[in-house]
């Protein structure tokens, strides 16, 4: 019976430095299923799979797979490659400065010569017979970066694995992508390869898996067929308690455009060197107004245009009334403006600052290069919103590397708080945290609008929009398509609305 | 399909050729430079541009440096630098000097030496940067100061080989078939090589292979290109980085012998500055410093450019020393500047180079599609 | 107590102060008398401090200064500014001109020691536009400079290797009478309690570290990046003008060949050596500065032993390679390793970043 058995992983342990990673966890994947692996951030699912290929060797447990019959030790990515171990993760590891064949064949099998022509030769039967859309002999940077995803599924497909990880596949993707990576993943799934999914996207776990494994705290939680498990289950699982607080979260259609009142912020035919088309934009004191529409349909350029981070080319902006130039983040921060940047790593955090130091420095920079903070003061600043946000930190000269996603985002959510922004922009706050993270930042959001802070709020996930935003602005290719507010603001109406004319064009 | 342009966007319309690379990109506009640059001098000045010989002189007074610098391309692809190459060839160039009139050595043995040498800075080095993790820089820094401060060791004056055999094989010169000038007596004189050319040429294209067309020349590449997805694509990024300090180490042992073969002294002065002219020719001829993007033959014509210019500066009257090492930096300016620029165009939309700002399309960029690599900057 | 003792240990100064400490102790047990300071009168009739201690720091001075602005440069800019020595010799062929027209009064010298910092800090801008406008690698933009700077004094010199001779000039080189300090050192320790008054009182250090580690969330922050990097190198071109007038007075003539030649790469050695990453971002100034004087020890130390100054260099290499290899993060993680074994404590986990066990170590 235990004949399907592709891999089982049995009381793996796992400890970093003051932190036990992995407690005992229990893994098994069968032939032709699609194992989702759920857990919060910190939960141990990264750990679990490095484990699994190599990247850090394991403490204590064992691992099987299929057609060995001893009991493994994977010492590096190599090895698993040669164990049918194929991973793709959500960072495209891949070369750029490579061809698309050549990312696709580089460091497998043996080989000394490289024979250019079979080798894209067999690419491009790979790229047909997996519809990609790019050539063998494409440098790789010149492709889109969900072409790029889908090079790097090719590659794992194209090795025989008995494996495959999908390691946050979808986050880089758009819907129609998203849809084109789950026929790919259900067609190698009739061929028998056992697939382990990793997202934080819970429609894609019911729409795509057949089985769950959650894991809390490093801990095994429990393996479960995905019909034995509905949303608010799976949800209390990993979170280890109830989900009251979620539905206890109402948004406040409390939309305030269309009052007389002066808008906070006011922009009329702003655009960038980044593509977004000429826009106008408001937003009102205490409102919550959310950007929503595809990857890549410009929600996140047009904030980032609000902001000065991108080249402004033109258009006029108003802040509370008055005329105002925003060319640079500089300006806006002037003006009362924060932004939390979509992608914490590249633009947010400074990896090797302390936390009080990544705290402290959007009002550092705002108070002037001159007048630097005492220690005292900064040590004050930090420990306040550490204990606000409830940071987890061992102390505030922790280099903020070492943190966790969520406390990450905290971090960077205080260096905007401790500004005290008149408008604040907070591009997928929530993205790749834990549940409990997500719904604290809801809340704090809600908290803001409160106390008169103006929040514009971008999310994938519509039901974040829905419950925080007051207002939602609808994007598609550059250009704002409509305007949703009160009642307007349903699931069907924004996608409706997102859809609008490519149904037409189509 | 709306939807469809995101995936699509990164191809092309046309399904006929590839857009070129980078690397060929940079390679193309040093080979048209230095040809350009070679042309024009010889319809100005005439004379001794049109000379043979003087063209093939290039090679035969910088062969070694041809070698070095193949050595470091390879390095450079792989996101490192290596700067012991004018140090180990100095210090080859002694002690085979003092090996073959001392201790009665063999032409054999002396060139075992060479590679000897060449071969302990490139394993010591490479195991230093490559598994001990400790700065390129730093490590080659050390060896050149090691190789610099050894060739004192091993002979405190500069010395000249006077053993038969090695002799005869430095003054072996190949005569180009069909090539020459006609003397002032109107007799035809064959326009000659020596030997280290031949030897330079030969790790030219064998290099040049190794890179195009083995694993270890892809890895290098790979490793060069994002060293953390080389790793996760099952290449072993510490084996590869030795590997090239290996063999940057091999090839500065052999420039070294190259260069014996050439002046056919051994002295603590040889080669100075060599390994900044072969970082200089290997950024002329496209290399990038980042990583991931090189060629040799970009090099070698780096080498041949770099040499040009000096002799059109003294051609063309301007015989103080400084102007020089003036006009090479005022080189490396343009040719700095001119690929930050084409790389900069590159990155932003497509191949539009030549159209002036307000000519161009205007891009269709998303902030997620399309967004190069960032080691192509 | 032993928790600051721990944090010590762990700190980058580690390696580097112990091995000062052991070149010091070396010295000791080979000459018990290398380090005594003797009250001797020189030439000018002037009681000065004499013996090895003080030709180390004296000689270390330009060092010293030029290793404090290649380490602000490191930081921010990821790179290192290799021309350092080149434009040295300019900027002291500028001071040498400057003079050689007028009278050497004080203000002349003052005048010139000006030219010359606005020459050499014009040579940073145009390193710095480089960088920080065209994103080219430091070590690249800064070798057109390193190729061509000593041609561009030898240019300024006419050829020649003027000479200037005054008292002033001497005592700026060596002692002013009745201060029996080196003047360089004084210059020195003014010099880093400048940058340390300047670090205090401004975000230099916040906004180099914050640009170096992560330059795109830093100008999300509204640092203005470009400008800090420009600022790092016009710093170091103060430096450079500086060196390289306290080198021009102290052997009282500009030799655009021999002026702190090889320069660079004794100050980028510095900074390494003071346990600074050349990869930039976070730095420590004091490293940097122990990482002169070890340089300068060692090179008074083989001096001492005897070593021909030509083969100085070798074991210079050798020493270098040995401080690397003991703090290089591998080496230490495996010296605790065996610290574990040895001892039979219960299996203790290291510092380290999990990253250093992948690919086979």
């Amino acid at each position: 019976m235990q004949n399907d058995i592709v891999l089982s992983m049995r009381k793996i342990c796992k400890a970093f430095p003051g932190v036990r990673a992995l407690q005992n966890v229990d893994f098994t994947l069968r032939n032709g299923e699609i194992h989702a692996l759920m857990g919060e951030n910190g939960a141990g699912k990264s750990t679990l799979i490095k484990v699994l290929t190599g990247v850090f060797p394991k403490d204590s447990g064992q691992i099987h797979i299929a057609g060995i019959n001893r009991e493994i030790t994977v010492k590096s990515p190599q090895e698993a490659q040669n164990l049918g171990i194929s991973t793709v993760y959500q960072e495209i590891t891949l070369c750029p400065n490579l061809t698309v064949a050549e990312n696709i064949f580089i460091g497998r099998g043996n080989y000394r010569f490289v024979n250019w022509r079979s080798m894209e030769k067999r690419t491009t039967e790979i790229l047909a017979k997996l519809n990609i859309p790019a050539r063998a002999s494409q440098q790789l940077a010149t492709c889109s970066l969900a072409v790029q995803q889908m090079v790097a599924i090719a590659r794992a497909v194209d090795m025989d694995c008995k494996v495959l990880i999908l390691d946050e596949p979808t986050s880089s993707l758009d819907e129609h992508e998203v849809a084109k990576l789950f026929s790919l993943m259900r067609e190698l799934k009739s061929r028998g390869v056992g697939i382990i999914f990793i997202t934080h996207f819970l429609e894609q776990v019911y729409e795509v898996c057949d089985r769950i494994t959650v894991l809390r705290n490093g801990e095994f939680v429990g393996e479960y067929e995905i019909k034995d498990l509905p949303r608010v289950q799976l949800i209390s699982k990993m979170l280890g308690k109830e989900l009251d607080d979620i539905s206890a979260l109402q948004n406040r259609k409390a939309s305030q455009a269309g009052s007389d009142a002066t808008p906070v912020y006011e922009a009329f035919g702003l655009s960038s060197a980044e593509g977004t088309k000429a826009f106008d934009f408001k937003i009102y004191k205490g409102e919550v107004n959310g950007f929503t529409g595809l990857l890549g349909s410009g929600r996140s350029e047009s904030v980032r245009t609000i902001f000065g981070a991108d080249k402004v080319t033109g258009g006029r902006v108003r802040v509370s009334g008055k005329n105002v130039k925003i060319r640079k983040p500089k300006d806006a921060m002037k003006h009362g403006i924060g932004y939390l940047p979509e992608d914490r790593k590249q633009d947010g955090i400074i990896e090797d600052l302390s936390v009080r130091e990544n705290i402290i420095l959007a009002l550092q920079v705002m108070k002037g290069f001159f007048r630097p903070f005492s220690r005292t003061e900064a040590e004050a600043f930090a420990d306040k919103y550490i204990k606000l946000l409830g940071i987890k930190t061992a102390s505030s000269d922790t280099p903020v590397r070492q943190l966790s996603g969520g406390n990450q985002q905290k971090a960077i959510l205080a260096r905007w708080l401790l500004t005290n922004p008149k408008y604040l922009i907070l591009d997928e706050p929530t993205r790749g945290i834990d549940v409990g993270t997500k719904v604290e930042i809801q809340k704090l959001v809600l908290k803001l609008a409160e106390d008169g802070v103006s929040v514009t709020f971008i999310s994938s996930e519509i039901e974040e929009m829905l419950r925080t935003c007051s207002r939602l602005i609808v994007m598609r290719d550059r250009n704002i398509v409509g305007e949703l507010r009160d009642e307007d603001m349903t699931q069907a109406k924004i996608m409706h609305t997102i859809a609008g004319e490519a149904a037409q064009n189509g | 399909m709306t939807n469809n342009k995101g995936l699509f966007a990164g191809i092309p319309e046309k399904k006929g050729r590839e857009p070129i690379s980078n690397t060929s990109l940079l390679l193309r506009i040093t080979i048209c430079t230095f040809f350009g640059m070679y042309i024009l001098a010889m319809l100005v000045w005439g004379r001794g541009f049109l000379n043979p010989q003087q063209f093939l002189d290039l090679f035969n007074n910088n062969a070694f440096l041809i070698v070095i610098a193949c050595g470091l391309v390879a390095v450079m692809i792989a996101g490192g630098i290596d700067i012991s190459g004018g140090g180990i060839t100095a210090l080859v160039t002694m002690t085979c000097v003092v090996y073959l009139d001392d201790r009665g050595g063999s032409v054999i043995g002396s060139l075992a030496i060479a590679l000897g040498i060449g071969l302990a800075f490139g394993l010591i080095q490479g195991i230093l940067i490559a598994y001990l993790d400790i700065q390129p820089f730093i490590v080659t820094l050390a060896g050149m100061f090691f190789a610099k401060g050894m060739v004192t060791i091993v002979s405190a004056v500069p010395r000249t080989a006077a053993q038969e055999a090695f002799v005869a094989l430095k003054q072996f010169r190949l005569a180009i078939p069909g090539i020459g000038f006609y003397g002032k007596t109107g007799n035809f004189i064959p326009a000659k090589i020596e030997v280290g050319v031949i030897v330079a040429i030969v790790i030219v294209l064998a290099v040049a292979v190794i890179l195009k067309w083995t694993r270890f020349g892809r890895n290098l590449y790979a490793v060069g290109g994002n060293t953390q997805s080389a790793l996760m694509l099952g290449i072993n990024v510490k084996r590869t980085k030795f590997y090239s300090y290996l063999l940057a180490g091999l090839l500065s042992g052999i420039a070294g012998y190259v260069y014996m073969l050439h002046t056919g002294a051994g002295d603590a002065a040889n080669a100075t500055a060599a390994e900044i002219q072969a970082i200089a020719s290997a950024i002329i001829g496209g290399t990038l410093l980042t990583g991931g993007v090189g060629s040799v033959i970009g090099a070698l014509f780096g080498v041949l450019s770099l040499k040009t210019i000096t002799s059109i500066v003294v051609t063309s009257g301007l015989r103080e020393p400084y102007w020089q090492s003036i006009t090479t930096g005022l080189m490396l300016c343009f040719f700095i500047l001119l690929q930050s620029v084409v790389l900069a165009l590159r990155e932003k939309g497509g191949f539009k180079l030549l159209l002036p700002e307000w000519m161009k399309l205007k891009r269709k960029k998303s902030g997620k599609d399309n967004t190069p690599g960032k080691d192509l900057t | 107590m032993a928790k600051g003792l721990n944090k010590f240990a762990r700190s980058q100064l580690v390696v580097p102060l112990l091995a000062l400490f052991l070149l010091i102790v070396y010295n000791l047990i080979r000459d018990i008398g290398f380090f005594s300071i003797s009250i001797i009168t020189n030439n000018d009739g002037d009681t000065v401090l004499s013996g090895n201690l003080i030709s180390i720091i004296n000689g270390a001075s330009e060092l010293a200064i030029l290793a404090i602005g290649m380490t602000l440069v490191t930081a921010s800019s990821r790179g290192q500014d290799i021309s350092v020595g080149a434009a040295a010799a300019i900027a002291g062929s500028i001071f040498v001109n400057v003079l050689r027209g007028n009278q050497i009064t004080i203000t002349t010298i003052l005048f010139a020691f000006l030219a010359s910092c606005i020459v050499a800090i014009l040579f940073g801008v145009f390193n710095g536009t480089l960088v920080a406008a065209f994103k080219i690698q430091p070590m690249i933009a800064t070798l057109i400079l390193f190729s061509a700077g000593r041609s561009i004094a030898y240019w300024i010199n006419g050829g020649a290797t003027p000479t200037v001779s005054s008292p002033l000039l001497e005592a700026i080189g060596g002692f002013i009478p009745g201060i029996p300090i080196p003047t360089p050192i004084l210059i020195m320790i003014l010099f880093g309690v400048l940058i340390w008054l300047v670090l205090k009182f401004t975000n230099l250090g916040l906004y180099t570290q914050a640009v170096g580690i992560n330059e795109k969330s830093a100008r999300l922050n509204g640092i203005n990046a470009a400008w800090i990097k420009l600022l790092s190198f016009m710093i170091l071109g103060v430096c450079v003008a500086i060196a390289g007038c306290v080198n021009v007075c102290r052997i009282g003539l500009i030799n655009h060949e021999s002026l702190l030649i090889d320069i660079e790469m004794d100050a980028i050695l510095a900074v390494a050596i003071g346990g600074n990453s050349l990869g930039g971002g976070k730095f420590s100034l004091a490293g940097s500065v122990i990482g002169a004087f070890i340089i300068q020890a060692l090179t008074i130390t083989l001096y001492a032993m005897k070593v021909p100054s030509t083969a100085v260099k070798a074991y210079k290499a050798i020493v270098i390679i040995a401080i690397v290899v003991i703090s290089s993060p591998i080496v230490k993680e495996y010296a605790l390793k065996l610290r574990d074994k040895l001892f039979k404590k219960p299996a203790k986990i290291t510092e380290n970043s999990p990253e250093s066990f992948s690919d086979g170590v």
